[in-house]
């Protein structure tokens, strides 16, 4: 087999070293009755290139690839990633290396998730980050089992407004902590409604902008908490002009990295991004580097306050999470460094002003009216006049790709589209989607 | 090391994105000043071949399984195949949104499906979910599972793991988080499970016994079969860490072996690249009696058409923000291609044979407390080498001698442990090359343990200063003291 370095000689030589006569020998402590019931993949030895070939005939079977027009977005977006991400996220010395155990052999991975983490400090505006979790929604998972760990009470208010699959993660982990989730309303503006706000929780939960796309009000909210936390669901790249949460005293921000140089790669692998307080660093789930020094004063890089992690605490440690999702981090720190925080604020306004050129035009249209009034981003919801599941399937024939309407009504928002977009979308193609919805 | 913020905050270099072609309306006017920033993000702004530059260096300090030997026990650094790589990359499977409509995405719904079928067959159980991001986002929805299933069954009592001192180090806190408590089980003198000892451990308030086969000793429980009877005839379930799978690939199952719930790490196993710490997969495989509990959706297959079922009212929900990191389960789909029967049996037969012949190669000079046949890996101790020598400075001295060392201080049954997996690339030139360092190791702890100690010498930094780390942890770069 081709990944295998030793030889039939080397073999008999090693086996003969050992004392024992065959490889099967080896194995002589699997019960015979385990071995006896084994059954095989029925699977052949293939070539290189025949493997290539049966997933190349495989992808043949995305039709979503060949020259559709997506507006698709929910939490993951459609961004242009620039050559260099992948190109250093294929240098094997980061690809193939374990998680960085020897930090002097790991100062390539340890020094990058040290600047992942003052990115997203940056970008959050909070005190200390994680080297990243699973994806956005354990993320937030892990951020609730943490305000609980602080505070103490077992109930959690979330925002109705947060994408469905936030949402649904949420109320696993919660279902297995036993802590109870309170869903908080939203407004017709399409914000979180605070009025009626429960007492005794650990925290509450806000995205912004939220799964209609509607950027929340978060001035005055954590005065209004008392004991419980403050935690911000956000998007990075709306932050390259959004208040960072960590101005409205937020003690935890919690985003999808995707959007940072991340393809979509239907929904995995992603990027969970972890920020806190720096009071409440020793209650934070997840990995961390330090910069320190070495033997000779000279500045390093290294794992730390590993006390808090499961290989040490084991049963009492802060969360059982033992990687990060660091080759992504690794991406991200990439795609914000190649923007630079010009090129993020450029970024960040190209996708505003299209989603808004877009929003206009499609609202210009009798019957279609914006279907909550409050600022948004680049992903906004329309109210249509006609049943969007028509719309949608209309569109979708001109290879133009919709979010569909059930996660939307699923909120209570019927009837409504959601229209996400990016830097990619050119104005002829947003020309051509509202002549399409023009001529139904 | 220098970092990216060490380089000048200069203006943009720009060049990377296109002019508005829409008309422009300005910020203002389309966000309120309150919801604005004030301040930008202190991101440097490098010119593209200053970028690649500082990244290229930083790669050049990072040791990758393409660098060397990288024999970390209990993680399987088997070399990752290029192919993969190329494979995960190609546009229709790198963009395809999870939420488009499954009749645009049924490439990748039926690699997915296909995954999770050869899945089922390795482990000898009935049904997988791909969701678990991660080996230990694994035993946490193997724990969920666990959980509902006596939820279920009306016996919320069982609120006890056991857990041998031998199992993986994330099995305790995955059984905490999920709101049981752990009970450790000491390990006989064989180094396996003493059957009176789990005897006694076992009662009606036992959920499960979370098991890593073979353990964490590269010791295979020869009475697996006693075991896995014996939990199950007090009504507990069977969990199995699959992080040992290498040892038995393409010869025996663990739901052969009593396994109610064995989870996978494709990124060990199943040859997909660590990426430094990340991301990995963690699917999961269960019994019948688990298959109602599995997270949402299901991929199911009607005739030619693959779809999502969402319909299964005892699930536990979800554990993943959509179907689990698919760029990972792509290259593990692709490695049980090119490999086959013959090649993952060959895998598991040259795995344990190189453990085997290291095991006996290294134990004339290090102690080996458990001595027996291996499996894929073996724990030697690094104690009573030298006065003052750790299993640390061991592990430091390997570097200067262009190795990766093994993992140190796990399991902590081992006093010094050093915990050494070679997996089956290694062909015999490396391993007499690492014996042969590890044997003037042991000469220069007695003769020089200066070198030792002061390891390693020649990486571009020296032995970091881990207790400044701690008590003063500086995690974001130091913008005001530049």
């Amino acid at each position: 087999m081709r990944y295998i370095a030793n030889t039939g000689a080397d073999r008999r030589a090693m086996l003969a070293a050992i004392g024992l006569s065959s490889l099967e020998e080896l194995f002589h402590d699997i019960p015979q009755e385990v071995k006896d019931r084994f059954q095989p993949l029925e699977l052949t030895v293939r070539s290189e290139m025949e493997v290539a070939q049966v997933l190349k005939e495989l992808v043949t079977l995305n039709s979503c690839q060949q020259s559709s027009i997506s507006f698709l977005g929910g939490g993951v977006y459609d961004h242009y990633i620039p050559s260099v991400v992948s190109h250093i996220t294929s240098r094997s010395e980061f690809y193939t290396a374990y998680t960085p155990y020897q930090p002097e052999l790991s100062q390539g991975t340890l020094t990058t998730m040290f600047e992942f983490q003052t990115l997203v400090c940056e970008l959050t505006g909070m005190e200390v980050a994680n080297a990243s979790i699973y994806d956005g929604a354990s993320a937030l998972a892990e951020g609730v089992l943490m305000a609980k760990r602080i505070v103490g009470n077992g109930r959690v208010a979330a925002a109705q407004s947060l994408f469905p699959h936030y949402r649904r993660v949420l109320d696993t982990y919660c279902w297995a902590a036993g802590i109870k989730v309170i869903e908080i309303p939203y407004t017709n503006a399409g914000t979180c409604d605070l009025t009626a706000l429960p007492q005794d929780l650990s925290s509450l939960v806000i995205q912004t902008p939220n799964a209609f796309g509607v950027i929340e009000e978060l001035k005055g909210v954590k005065e209004r908490l008392k004991d419980a936390l403050l935690i911000v669901v956000t998007n990075p790249i709306s932050l390259g002009i959004l208040a960072p949460p960590g101005q409205f005293r937020a003690d935890i921000v919690i985003g999808e990295g995707q959007p940072l140089g991340i393809p979509a790669s239907f929904g995995g692998p992603f990027l969970g991004l972890f920020a806190t307080r720096e009071r409440y660093l020793r209650q934070m789930p997840g990995r961390l580097t330090a910069q320190t020094v070495d033997a000779e004063g000279k500045i390093g890089y290294t794992m730390a306050i590993q006390t808090r992690e499961q290989h040490i605490r084991r049963e009492r440690a802060t969360s059982n999470i033992c990687t990060n999702s660091q080759l992504c981090a690794l991406a991200a720190t990439v795609y914000l460094a190649s923007l630079g925080a010009d090129g993020l604020h450029e970024l960040a306004t190209l996708n505003l002003e299209k989603a808004h050129y877009l929003a206009q035009r499609i609202t210009a249209l009798p019957g279609y009216r914006l279907a909550f009034e409050a600022p948004f981003f680049n992903e906004f919801a329309v109210r249509v006049p006609t049943d969007p599941q028509a719309i949608r399937a209309r569109l979708k024939e001109e290879r133009i790709l919709l979010d569909d309407p059930r996660f939307l009504s699923a909120l209570g928002a019927p009837n409504t589209l959601r229209f996400a977009v990016t830097e990619k979308r050119t104005k002829d193609e947003l020309d051509r989607l509202v002549e399409l919805l023009e001529a139904m | 090391m220098n970092t990216i913020f060490d380089h000048k905050l200069a203006k943009g270099v720009g060049g990377l994105l296109p002019a508005l072609d829409v008309p422009e309306q300005g910020i203002e006017k389309l966000i309120p000043s309150s919801l604005r920033r004030t301040h930008a993000p202190r991101i440097p702004n490098l010119s593209e071949p200053e970028l690649v530059r500082h990244y290229t260096h930083l790669s050049k300090v990072n040791y990758g399984i393409d660098d060397g030997f990288y024999p970390l026990g209990s993680c399987t650094m088997k070399y990752n195949p290029k192919i993969n790589e190329d494979l995960a990359r190609l546009p229709g499977f790198a963009n395809a949104h999870p939420l488009a409509d499954e009749d645009l995405v049924q490439g990748s719904l039926k690699l997915l499906y296909e995954a999770s079928r050869y899945l089922c067959r390795i482990a000898g159980l009935v049904e997988v979910t791909l969701q678990p991001a991660a080996g230990a986002h694994g035993e946490l929805c193997g724990m969920f599972l666990v959980k509902r299933y006596f939820e279920k069954r009306g016996e919320e009592k069982r609120k006890r793991i056991l857990l041998p001192d031998s199992a993986h180090g994330t099995n305790p806190s995955s059984a905490t988080i999920a709101g049981f408590s752990v009970t450790e089980i000491p390990s006989g003198k064989d180094g396996m499970i003493n059957l009176a000892t789990l005897e006694e451990a076992l009662d009606d308030t036992v959920a499960a016994i979370m098991l890593t086969v073979p353990n964490t000793l590269g010791i295979f429980e020869e009475r697996i079969l006693e075991v896995t009877n014996m939990v199950h005839a007090a009504g507990s379930l069977c969990y199995f860490d699959g992080a040992n799978l290498n040892a038995f690939l393409g010869r025996a199952r663990p739901g052969d072996m009593g396994a109610d719930i064995f989870h996978f790490n494709l990124h060990k196993t199943l040859s997909a690249p660590h990426g430094g710490g990340g991301p990995g997969s963690g699917p999961i495989a269960v019994a019948q009696s688990l298959v109602d509990f599995l997270p949402v959706p299901r991929i199911v297959k009607d005739e030619n058409r693959y779809r999502f079922d969402w319909n299964s009212p005892h699930s536990i929900g979800c554990i993943h923000s959509f179907y689990g990191n698919f760029g990972v389960i792509l290259k593990a789909y692709a490695y049980l291609l090119l490999l086959g029967d013959t090649g993952l049996r060959e895998v598991s037969e040259n795995a344990v044979l190189n453990a085997n012949y290291l095991q006996e190669s290294l134990k004339q000079t290090y102690p080996l407390p458990y001595e027996r046949l291996c499996k894929h890996e073996f724990v030697l101790s690094g104690k009573g080498l030298g006065e003052g020598i750790s299993a640390l400075d061991i592990a430091k001295r390997l570097i200067d001698y262009g190795f990766h060392p093994p993992t140190i201080y796990f399991p902590l049954i081992v006093p010094e442990a050093l915990m050494i997996e070679p997996t089956e690339c290694e062909g015999k030139e490396t391993l007499d090359r690492f014996i042969e360092a590890m044997e003037r190791i042991a000469a220069e702890a007695k003769e020089n343990p200066r070198l030792l100690h002061e390891a390693p010498q020649y990486t571009p930094v020296r032995r970091l200063d881990q207790t400044r780390a701690a008590r003063q942890p500086i995690l974001t770069y130091p913008f005001d003291e530049r």
